[in-house]
């Protein structure tokens, strides 16, 4: 298993320039979880996590390392302890997949020492661990955004870290290829007890997949803890500016989020909300409806 | 270590072998292309030092290197042609260099040293110190250099805000290499330099009158920063991945940033105070070279020998190929520039960068 790591930021400030972003953010990380925070565009989630993975000088406090300030670590030794998945990256062109999860191992590497058995060992596993093994031998520009998203986790799983940071790790992939991406980093908490820290644009996807969830508004927490403590109509409302129902997801028990817009709304606030919050009702009722459309002239598709 | 692979998944070791295999095969054949673009670069170099008005023979040749005395081919090998091919290496190497640097940390065929301007800057500092200022051989390079550093600043400063590919900084070097170009033309005419051989010099690159004595700086210049560049290969690699990959593999990006460039460009400007900028070297090498060991490893050592072999095959080709006599950067120039057409197209029908 991974081991502890303890991350904390102390009234961490920072931005771009004379922007400040984050203002004063206090919180703690737990260990072996999955972290996500969550927040409207341009509430500096995105520079929260950048400034965690020091990929931004925090302008005022400072972001804590197992005791030490992250500016203080040594970048190669904190590269073997934090990874990070930035947004959107770009492989250089015509790269196999099985070189480019390699170069996930650099911080391990020194000028000098070749190639060794461990190395080959941690690409494998990792691409393993990603499902990526069956395309080893591919280019990565041959392969699908979901299938390029697998490899990129893979080559931050081949640098072995402890603490690995996601920057909207599934972005532009289709909704299938979001699970995927998504239970594939479950899993990889489950099994290695990796500490996850992400930033996620689905709210609805957050609550199902975070164990622990941080919402941020205008540069400053408005609340974290359990989903279900941080999810509500009220945060919503507060965070996203937004009305909105939260009812129980029928699939997994968290938090769910049904936006109420200025159209479609057809049910009064608080009112008849029994046929949406029970699925299996939802169906039955549907089901006759289906087969009755489809029986008339496919007995094919009928169901038994 | 240990503790690390612990917490990953086993994998099978025919698994393992197969990764392995694959790496190897990948390695293998950057070797034997490596190998093959040595031996490429030797058999020119010793073409370069056989051929001309009379050819001599390789006993010969090997005398003159010797330094035995060996009368005629002292003179036309020791003298003439030696002094030029190896001037063609080292400028060859010091182009491929830079460019494939430049190419790979801003992740842009397109961002070489002579496209964006900065062999430019040299050559219009070179022109000013030896034709108008008739300044010696150091001062010159002394000047080339500060003023292709300052090129490259101006350009990255006049750039500053654009995207990480350097779509912007591209389009503004072409522009600056522009103004170069013409401040070059403008040297030469207010000089009134009716030579046709310094002019071709400072505009495309040319080996003519290549001498012994001027060398010494290119030399030094590639022997000290090429193992630099190579010392800093792995960490160029992080750096083609983006700033945050590279951050988050633990590479020091500024400060190696900073190395990388500073290295590049003296090599670029050197070679072109030595040679003049010879087109398109910078541009085409580190593509070619790429092409040749095969993607997802360095191309600084590979782009190093496909400039020194372009810059010899093509002074060869102009030397004996035709009628007349072109100087090497005419015949690299039209190599060169339907490449850069090809980039050009390919950048705007993707309406972004190459």
């Amino acid at each position: 298993m991974s081991a502890q790591h303890e991350i904390r930021t102390e009234q961490l400030r920072s931005g771009y320039g004379a922007r400040v972003v984050v203002d004063g953010v206090d919180l703690v990380v737990p260990s072996g979880r999955i972290s996500v925070i969550v927040g409207a565009n341009a509430c500096g989630k995105s520079t929260l996590l950048k400034t965690i993975a020091r990929l931004l000088p925090a302008q005022d406090g400072a972001v804590v390392l197992d005791g030490r300030r992250i500016d203080t670590i040594p970048t190669k030794e904190l590269a073997r302890t934090l990874g990070l998945l930035p947004q959107q990256p770009v492989a250089p062109e015509g790269i196999v997949v099985t070189d480019l999860v390699g170069r996930g191992r650099h911080p391990h590497q020194k000028l000098f020492r070749p190639w060794t058995t461990a190395d080959d060992q941690a690409v494998t596993s990792a691409m393993a661990a990603a499902g990526v093994l069956d395309l080893a031998d591919r280019a990565v520009d041959e392969l699908s955004g979901g299938q390029r998203q697998r490899v990129w986790i893979a080559m931050a799983l081949a640098q072995s870290t402890d603490v690995l940071l996601l920057d909207e790790p599934t972005t532009f992939l289709d909704v299938s290829h979001q699970i995927e991406v998504l239970d594939l980093l479950t899993d990889l908490n489950r099994t290695r007890g990796t500490t996850i820290v992400m930033v996620l644009h689905d709210i609805n996807l957050a609550a199902r997949y975070a164990d622990h969830m941080v919402a941020l508004r205008a540069g400053r927490v408005v609340a974290d803890g359990p989903p279900h403590a941080v999810v509500t109509a009220e945060l919503v409302r507060e965070v996203f500016a937004l009305d909105s129902l939260v009812v129980p997801d029928p699939v997994s028990g968290a938090p769910m989020v049904l936006p109420r817009g200025r159209h479609h709304v057809g049910i009064a606030p608080g009112g008849a909300l029994d046929g949406v919050a029970d699925p299996s009702s939802a169906a039955a009722s549907l089901a006759p409806a289906l087969s009755s459309a489809l029986s008339p002239t496919s007995d094919v598709l009928e169901r038994p | 270590m240990a503790a690390l692979l612990d917490s990953l998944p086993a994998v099978s070791d025919a698994d393992v072998e197969r990764v392995r295999a694959g790496r190897r095969r990948r390695s293998r054949r950057r070797t034997v292309a490596l190998v093959v673009l040595s031996v490429l670069a030797v058999a020119l170099f010793a073409a370069m030092l056989m051929l001309g008005n009379t050819i001599y023979p390789v006993s010969d040749v090997l005398a003159v290197l010797r330094g035995e005395d060996v009368s005629g081919a002292s003179f036309a090998v020791g003298t003439l042609r030696l002094p030029r091919a190896l001037t063609a290496v080292l400028a060859g190497a010091a182009f491929g260099v830079a460019g494939s640097t430049f190419q790979t940390m801003l992740r842009n065929p397109l961002a070489s040293p002579d496209v964006i301007g900065i062999t430019s800057g040299a050559s219009a500092a070179a022109v000013l110190s030896i034709v108008v200022l008739k300044w010696s051989g150091t001062a010159t390079m002394g000047l080339s250099l500060a003023v292709g550093i300052l090129t490259a600043l101006v350009i990255y400063l006049a750039a500053r805000g654009g995207d990480s590919t350097g779509g912007r900084l591209i389009l503004i070097g072409i522009g600056v290499g522009a103004m170069l170009d013409s401040v070059v033309a403008y040297l030469l005419l207010k000089a009134a330099v009716w030579d046709l051989a310094v002019a071709t010099r400072w505009m495309t690159g040319s080996l003519n009158g290549s001498r012994m004595e001027d060398i010494l700086p290119l030399a030094i210049a590639v022997v000290v920063l090429v193992p630099i560049v190579l010392f800093l290969a792995r960490d160029l690699g992080a750096l083609e991945l983006g700033d945050s990959w590279a951050t988050a593999l633990g590479v020091r990006v500024d400060r190696t940033r900073v190395l990388l460039v500073v290295a590049a460009v003296a090599l670029a400007c050197v070679a072109t105070a030595t040679t003049g900028p010879i087109a398109f070297v910078a541009f085409l090498a580190g593509p070619i070279a790429a092409r040749i060991v095969g993607p997802g490893s360095s191309v600084v050592l590979p782009a190093a020998l496909t400039g020194a072999c372009l810059v010899l095959a093509a002074d060869l080709l102009g030397q004996f190929a035709f009628d007349t006599k072109f100087p090497v950067g005419v015949i690299t120039g039209i190599l060169g520039a339907p490449y850069l057409i090809y980039l050009l197209v390919r950048t705007s029908r993707r309406g972004g960068s190459a």
